[in-house]
């Protein structure tokens, strides 16, 4: 008779897994540890320090967040639309479509203004890139892409050059020509390369830099003349879907927000996540910052949008009802960051009281999603992108 | 890129970030709405989406007048 015996010296629950097994005595730095031999190899395998496990990591996670939550709640003395109650309410507004502008042969997926008050780009799923002047209507320029799905458009500083991107997984510059017969294709130069989409993109102060967000989980700041990668950003886990540079001369932080629903604030000289804010529930479509610089707003697929403050570190305004249900795709502030403009998926634009979380108004005109609202420099109009193929000017 | 990377480094790239932040120097909420609020009332009288522009200066608003066809 064959009896068959183990090598063990104890039985009982492992220490790592927890599961009942014949467990092997091993001393670590003269620690007895008793694991069953599934977790000691694991141990080796993975190289994971003693007691470090899936679960242990993320018990570990879960407790740090809920003492960041305390932290935060500490100073969570008052809402803000409680000390906004003495602010005066806000007469009606009248906001109404001044302008729509049509060539695009597709859906518009992003726009944005000049410092010139006046000139828009914006870009299209047919892949076209066009600049508009908001006053007379006029296109001024072209630019036809060999990609569809162009995502992001930006507008340099000076107002000489335009970056675009999208499902190229690039983004390009091009230098804007006043002379009528050139190509402006060919003078295209690829600056960013990701290797998912470009979901976003913006000059930084000067022509000579360019941030972008990607579908690859990474934001990137490269220097346009050479095409070099400066810093990267990672600390997302999902695709970024949106990000905006803080508003001041001397600012170098900048807001990102994406699909794992986190909105990071990010130091770009060091590549830092300074902040990281996670209340939304589903994917954060944009984020703006206010133009104090010491708050964000996000929009998010979960059809609310939320208004955080750097300094307290939290999010302190909600702006939802009840019947509003789809999603927001983009938010903007007016000039003095009263109102909140929000693009959102059942076509129109809802304008939100900042200070005291109330809906003022609704815009109604767009046939389709609203993919993109930007308000000019100067804060005299807000311009809205649809899928209905047309852009609106709204004063 | 997050999509290359294992759950297990995922979870340590958070755990680190999360180490982080519970430091970060924070204020109290009231006093930053105050300091919102009182950046909005100061801004707001040049809004021009709130207040309004008068109608010759907005270039949006009205028809210069028509045009006329000789």
């Amino acid at each position: 008779m064959c009896d068959q015996t183990f090598m063990a010296a104890t039985f009982g629950p492992c220490d790592s897994c927890g599961k009942a097994s014949p467990l092997m005595n091993i001393y670590i730095k003269s620690e007895a540890i008793n694991y069953c031999s599934f977790c000691v190899e694991m141990m080796a395998c993975q190289q994971l320090q003693k007691g470090e496990t899936l679960q242990s990591l993320k018990k570990e996670s879960d407790s740090l967040k809920k003492k960041l939550e305390e932290e935060r709640g500490k100073l969570n003395d008052v809402e803000l639309h409680q000390v906004a109650e003495k602010v005066e309410v806000l007469s009606s507004l009248s906001i109404k479509t001044r302008r729509v502008l049509k060539g695009h042969g597709n859906k518009v997926l992003c726009v944005d203004w000049c410092k010139d008050k006046r000139r828009l780009v914006s870009s299209s799923q047919d892949g076209k890139a066009i600049v508009w002047d908001a006053f007379t209507l006029n296109k001024e320029h072209g630019v036809t892409l060999p990609c569809t799905w162009v995502m992001a458009c930006a507008y340099a500083p000076s107002g000489c050059a335009v970056a675009c991107g999208g499902l190229d997984n690039k983004c390009s510059v091009v230098p804007l020509s006043l002379d009528k017969n050139e190509n402006l294709a060919a003078k295209k130069k690829s600056v960013a390369m990701h290797t998912n989409y470009v979901s976003g993109c913006t000059f930084t102060n000067s022509d000579m830099q360019l941030l972008t967000s990607s579908g690859d989980g990474t934001c990137a700041l490269w220097d346009v003349e050479s095409g070099q990668l400066l810093q990267s950003f990672h600390g997302h886990t999902a695709d970024v879907l949106s990000l905006d540079l803080a508003p001041s001369e001397t600012g170098n932080t900048f807001v990102s927000g994406g699909c794992d629903m986190k909105a990071n604030v990010w130091d770009m000289r060091s590549g830092q996540n300074i902040q990281s804010f996670e209340s939304h529930e589903s994917d954060i479509n944009c984020v703006r910052y206010y133009p104090s610089g010491d708050a964000f707003a996000s929009a998010s697929d979960d059809a609310t949008c939320r208004f955080y403050d750097l300094r307290a570190d939290r999010e302190v305004a909600v702006y939802q009802k009840d019947s509003v249900i789809f999603g927001a795709s983009s938010v903007d502030f007016s000039l003095s960051g009263r109102l909140l403009f929000a693009g959102y998926n059942d076509y129109t634009i809802n304008v939100w009281d900042v200070l005291k979380g109330t809906r003022v108004s609704i815009l109604f005109g767009h046939e389709n999603r609203v993919s993109r609202v930007r308000v000019s420099p100067d804060g005299t109009a807000l311009c809205s992108a649809s899928w209905d193929n047309t852009l609106r000017i709204w004063a | 890129m997050a999509r290359d990377m294992s759950d297990k480094e995922i979870l340590k790239m958070e755990l680190d970030q999360l180490k982080k932040e519970v430091n970060t120097p924070r204020s109290a909420v009231s006093k930053n709405c105050a300091d919102t609020i009182a950046f909005v009332e100061g801004l707001m009288p040049n809004d021009p989406l709130i207040k309004g522009v008068p109608d010759d200066k907005n270039p949006y608003k009205g028809d210069k007048g028509g045009c006329t066809i000789t």
